[in-house]
């Protein structure tokens, strides 16, 4: 009863304080952040650091897809100070206006990128975005039944497997796929590639037990699947489970991807945000990120301070000699139609 | 006879208005978050997509026209198959479990009909997942089958038709238990009695006498179980492992993926008109064969 009594004192005074509006309290509140990110991207432990080192309150909110996170902000979510686009998605977000230029003075461990993400082709000279994880789309495989390690999208082909492949359930990745395999660019808009792309996947369906972008992993390390097309990260996770896993980026090539953080233009809070990317930068906070989610970081000093066993692994930290044989995945505009019009049919075959 | 009615008509009226105040709030919520919304994906229909999605004002009615590809018929004939399917085996399955929960001692009615719908209380997405590790092919139906000796191999369970079939019946099943149950326990048992007193037989007792006096249960159930089954998406990207699409995949992908609002809202009213239409003509069917028997 005392003790009740005695906590509630500071509230009763803090109460009385503000009607008699003392205005300097409420002011001084603890600014908020608001973070907007990948549903699987959160370290709750780095986000508590920094909410201790700058006295504020980071409230973070995710997204499943580029597209959900563009659809929300088009449709006039505001409030939001950080977000967690990936590469297309930052020159669809420059287009429309939706992106603050970001100050290279007051993030310092933007100097310090993985060389071949210093200069992007969806924004060439950084002013709006820093890279933050990046990586590769592969095949995920299990080398206790495949006897050779595969080096091709081929592979995926292979009646052998029939009923124990997944592909991503994402059309674009499905289609980069299958256009690599067939020489052509991942990014292509004729009609004809991509109908004759479609033709490639018709006849590798029935081989397919399903298409989807979120267990993939669970079904590799369950073992209901031998191979899986996929983004390496979530392979690499799959691999704690199962250490029979491995990961390869087939020779025809594929997507490279990165995700980046940027401070959007309706940000109330655009200094602390800044302040916020560059602290996710700092080496030892990138390295720790990279290490928890099984990505590989954009910070060249934070790869020397993940473990061994993440950075020499293929599917976190992609080999330096694979990046000839990669592609950027970019935004088609009308082209999409095409691709849309041709997935449906393979859905529907 | 037909003063009488109006009589009644008009008492129904003035007692029916002096409540319509109290019908306001939940007249303005339908208008606001029903009416609004639903203008706004009309208009949105007959719009253009921008090159980088988004909505493009110029009135067109390209969306319409590119759905007479016979590929959208196909989802949707494909959908109708799919609805009709479930709603079929849901009344299978909820006509007889109803008729036992109404026909058991008072007590114990409450009881059952918490039980179906006990379900609810956990999020559909996460139920689709239970039923994923029950399907797997080393889940637990795979192996009990194999156990009893009833399958010499794990069958091939998830991602199948079949699976998806499984998942939208589990999913929608109460929805057509609790109108049937209520139907049928309005029904007279001793009407049954009569029927078989005279020498109907059981089949004939149960098409000519149980199913016309239940049958405002039958369609309510029926509608209640189409209408959500033919536009779900989860359970045939979960349990179908997304190898081919509903017409609720199409809406989302063109909203969420292909960020074609237009094509997407054309699609949705498409939808929307085809089961209007189907339920137009069952209620019509419904209202046929249900008729005579009560003026009997």
């Amino acid at each position: 009863m005392v003790l009740t009594g005695v906590a509630l004192l500071p509230l009763a005074l803090g109460l009385s304080g503000c009607g008699q509006g003392v205005e300097g309290e409420l002011g001084e509140a603890r600014p908020i952040l608001h973070y907007f990110t990948w549903s699987d991207y959160v370290e709750p432990e780095l986000i508590a650091e920094f909410e201790r080192r700058e006295q504020v309150k980071v409230v973070v909110d995710t997204f499943s897809s580029n597209e959900e996170l563009l659809a929300k902000l088009q449709s006039g979510a505001t409030g939001y100070d950080v977000a967690v686009p990936s590469d297309f998605m930052v020159a669809i977000m420059i287009q429309q206006g939706l992106l603050q230029e970001v100050d290279s003075q007051a993030i310092p461990n933007a100097s310090s990128l993985e060389s071949h993400l210093q200069a992007l082709p969806f924004d060439p000279n950084g002013r709006f975005s820093v890279p933050y994880l990046w990586g590769t789309v592969g095949i995920g495989y299990d080398s206790d039944i495949l006897s050779a390690a595969p080096d091709s999208w081929a592979i995926l082909w292979e009646p052998r497997y029939k009923g124990r492949i997944s592909m991503l359930n994402d059309q674009r990745e499905v289609f980069g796929a299958v256009l690599r395999s067939m020489g052509q660019s991942m990014n292509s808009t004729d009609p004809l590639v991509i109908e004759a792309a479609k033709e490639r996947l018709l006849l590798q369906k029935p081989l397919v037990k399903t298409y989807t972008s979120d267990h993939y992993d669970q079904l590799l390390a369950s073992g209901e699947v031998v191979l899986a097309h996929g983004w390496g990260g979530q392979v690499a996770r799959a691999m704690a489970e199962r250490p029979s896993l491995r990961y390869v980026v087939p020779k025809e090539g594929a997507t490279l991807w990165a995700d980046c953080l940027v401070l959007l233009k309706s940000a109330p809070q655009k200094a602390l945000g800044m302040k916020f990317i560059n602290y996710l930068m700092e080496p030892e906070v990138a390295a720790h990120t990279s290490e928890r989610l099984r990505f590989a970081s954009a910070s060249r000093p934070a790869r020397q301070l993940v473990s061994p066993a993440v950075r020499d692994n293929p599917a976190v930290y992609p080999p330096l000699d694979q990046l000839v044989r990669l592609e950027w995945m970019r935004d088609v505009g009308k082209g999409i139609r095409l691709y849309d019009r041709a997935w449906t049919e393979l859905k529907m075959q | 006879m037909l003063a009488h009615r109006t009589a009644s008509v008009t008492v129904t009226l003035r007692n029916s208005c002096r409540a319509c105040w109290l019908a306001v709030p939940g007249l303005v919520w339908m208008a606001l978050f029903f009416l609004v919304p639903l203008g706004l994906v009309f208009a949105v229909s007959f719009a253009s997509r921008g090159t980088y999605g988004g909505i493009v004002w110029e009135f067109t009615t390209a969306n319409y026209v590119d759905l007479l590809h016979p590929l959208y018929g196909k989802i949707l004939s494909h959908s109708l198959w799919y609805a009709m399917l479930t709603t079929a085996c849901c009344f299978v399955l909820g006509f007889p479990l109803a008729y036992m929960i109404a026909r058991s001692p008072a007590r114990w009615q409450p009881v059952l009909l918490l039980l179906v719908m006990l379900p609810f209380w956990t999020n559909f997405l996460v139920r689709t997942y239970a039923w994923m590790i029950l399907l797997r092919h080393d889940g637990l139906i795979n192996h009990v089958l194999v156990s009893l000796g009833l399958v010499a191999t794990p069958l091939e369970l998830l991602y199948t038709p079949t699976a998806v079939v499984i998942g939208l019946v589990y999913g929608y099943l109460p929805f057509m238990v609790l109108p049937l149950y209520v139907a049928v326990e309005r029904l007279d048992p001793l009407l049954v009695e009569a029927a078989y007193d005279l020498y109907a037989s059981r089949w004939a007792v149960f098409t000519r006498v149980v199913v016309p006096l239940t049958m405002p249960g039958i369609v309510g159930g029926c509608v209640l179980v189409f209408i959500p089954s033919i536009g779900s998406f989860i359970t045939p990207d979960l349990l179908g492992g997304a190898r081919s699409m509903m017409i609720g995949n199409l809406i989302q992908h063109e909203y969420l993926v292909a960020r074609d609002w237009p094509l997407g809202s054309a699609v949705s009213f498409v939808l929307m008109a085809v089961v209007m239409a189907a339920v137009v003509l069952y209620y019509r069917q419904g209202d046929r064969s249900a008729g005579p028997v009560e003026r009997r």
